[in-house]
């Protein structure tokens, strides 16, 4: 799970509205690139900006978490479409995935819930509540450090009882632990006065 | 100030606050009792996040019935785990957090928000991942969050069960230099023994309230 890494290189300063708007047309233009060699120009591309942002170290990190997911789709689509077509699809993921990263790297949270609390604001007219969608996110960006700490608490509470685990024996207390904590989230939410309108006058 | 008026409230059919009544001027109070007691419930009070089935809660002449917003700005509340308390990903996006509503500007967050890591020491944090810090980090930063919007009164249930000594310590330390109105619910007896006044819960009433020594005492007494 990518964290904000502080820095002062032009990714940093760039203001998150814009960062989010390169990212769109990004997105689109590799998906409408077609050929290994138009695949491997963005992925050279990515690397720069990572290289210009002072993260080239955290380009390993972002890709690990996609072998899998490379090897069994290369695989699946080197089977059923050929291998350009497995490099081009393959790619645009990990390309798309990568740059994705490079966002949450170099901006601020609380910048992006701004931009997307911005954005949804006209759909207040029609009911939706842009504060509580962004908070939305910014809660489940937050929720998988936890519920992934409360795995491993449970697994360890498991194996301290024993070698022979079950998946139920698993599944259970993890959900159970997990809709406690989304309990007392709740609760210190509603304590931070999330509910309540905003206060006439800023003290 | 705090003023409960005659307040019961229970879950189901059990009253878990049976007939208090009791109003808290001074600066320091202490909340002690045996698990189940109802002093968790009776703190939940103090900021509209439990409404009494029977009776009122005033802070300041505000109603937690009529008038809960306004409340809950004047009282902050920190609990138990701090990890259900974390919202944001970073230490400094968290603090923030708690100020989003006040509309104001970047500078003045980011100098109320670095002002408050400083006063509890976790400024050089600020920009860490929130769920890296240790646990006494986390509560210390669940403290933070609530302080950065200056209650008025701070009300803490059980802050330092899941702290080891020195946590502990640097918790208290802290609630003992704020300027606020503290309400400390605890287990441990010694965190009160310098408090203006302690009260004694037993069963969903209040048994004892006095001075500490007096009031630790009575609760010796009853869990023998």
């Amino acid at each position: 799970m990518n964290t904000f890494v502080p820095g002062r290189s032009w990714l940093h300063l760039l203001p998150a509205s814009a960062k989010l708007a390169g990212l769109t047309a990004a997105m689109v233009a590799v998906l409408l690139v077609d050929s290994p060699a138009g695949i491997a120009a963005a992925g050279g591309v990515t690397v720069l900006l990572y290289v210009s942002a002072g993260l080239a170290y955290a380009l390993p990190a972002q890709v690990r978490p996609l072998r899998w997911l490379v090897v069994g789709l290369v695989a699946l689509q080197a089977l059923t479409a050929g291998w350009t077509a497995a490099v081009t699809v393959t790619g645009r993921l990990v390309v798309a995935v990568v740059l994705a990263g490079l966002i949450t790297l170099t901006t601020r949270v609380v910048d992006l819930l701004d931009v997307f609390e911005r954005v949804l604001r006209p759909l207040r007219r029609v009911g939706v509540d842009s504060e509580r969608v962004a908070l939305v996110l910014a809660l489940a960006i937050r929720a998988v450090p936890v519920v992934a700490g409360l795995a491993v608490e449970v697994r360890d509470a498991q194996r301290a009882r024993g070698p022979r685990g079950s998946v139920r024996a698993y599944a259970v207390p993890l959900v159970v632990r997990t809709l406690r904590h989304a309990d007392a989230l709740g609760e210190a939410l509603v304590a931070r006065g999330l509910d309540d309108p905003p206060p006439v006058r800023g003290r | 100030m705090i003023e409960v008026r005659d307040v019961t409230h229970g879950f189901a059919e059990r009253d878990v606050i049976r007939s208090v009544s009791v109003t808290l001027t001074e600066p320091r109070v202490g909340i002690i009792g045996a698990n189940g007691s109802g002093k968790s419930t009776f703190a939940r009070l103090f900021n509209g996040l439990v409404i009494p089935r029977d009776g009122e809660v005033l802070v300041d002449g505000l109603s937690t019935r009529t008038d809960a917003a306004a409340v809950r700005r004047t009282v902050g509340f920190v609990f138990t785990d701090p990890d259900a308390q974390i919202v944001m990903p970073t230490v400094a996006e968290d603090v923030a957090f708690g100020l989003r509503r006040r509309r104001l500007g970047a500078e003045d967050t980011r100098r109320r928000v670095f002002a408050a890591l400083s006063a509890v020491g976790l400024e050089i944090f600020a920009d860490h991942p929130a769920h890296l810090l240790s646990g006494g980090q986390k509560q210390l930063l669940a403290l933070c969050s609530v302080l950065v919007t200056e209650p008025r009164v701070l009300v803490c249930d059980e802050p330092t069960t899941l702290l080891d000594l020195r946590n502990t310590r640097r918790v208290l330390e802290i609630l003992r230099g704020l300027p606020q109105q503290v309400v400390l619910v605890t287990h441990d007896l010694d965190s009160v023994a310098d408090y203006d006044r302690v009260l004694v819960f037993d069963e969903g009433a209040l048994v004892a309230d006095g001075p500490p020594a007096a009031a630790v005492g009575h609760y010796r007494a009853l869990i023998g």
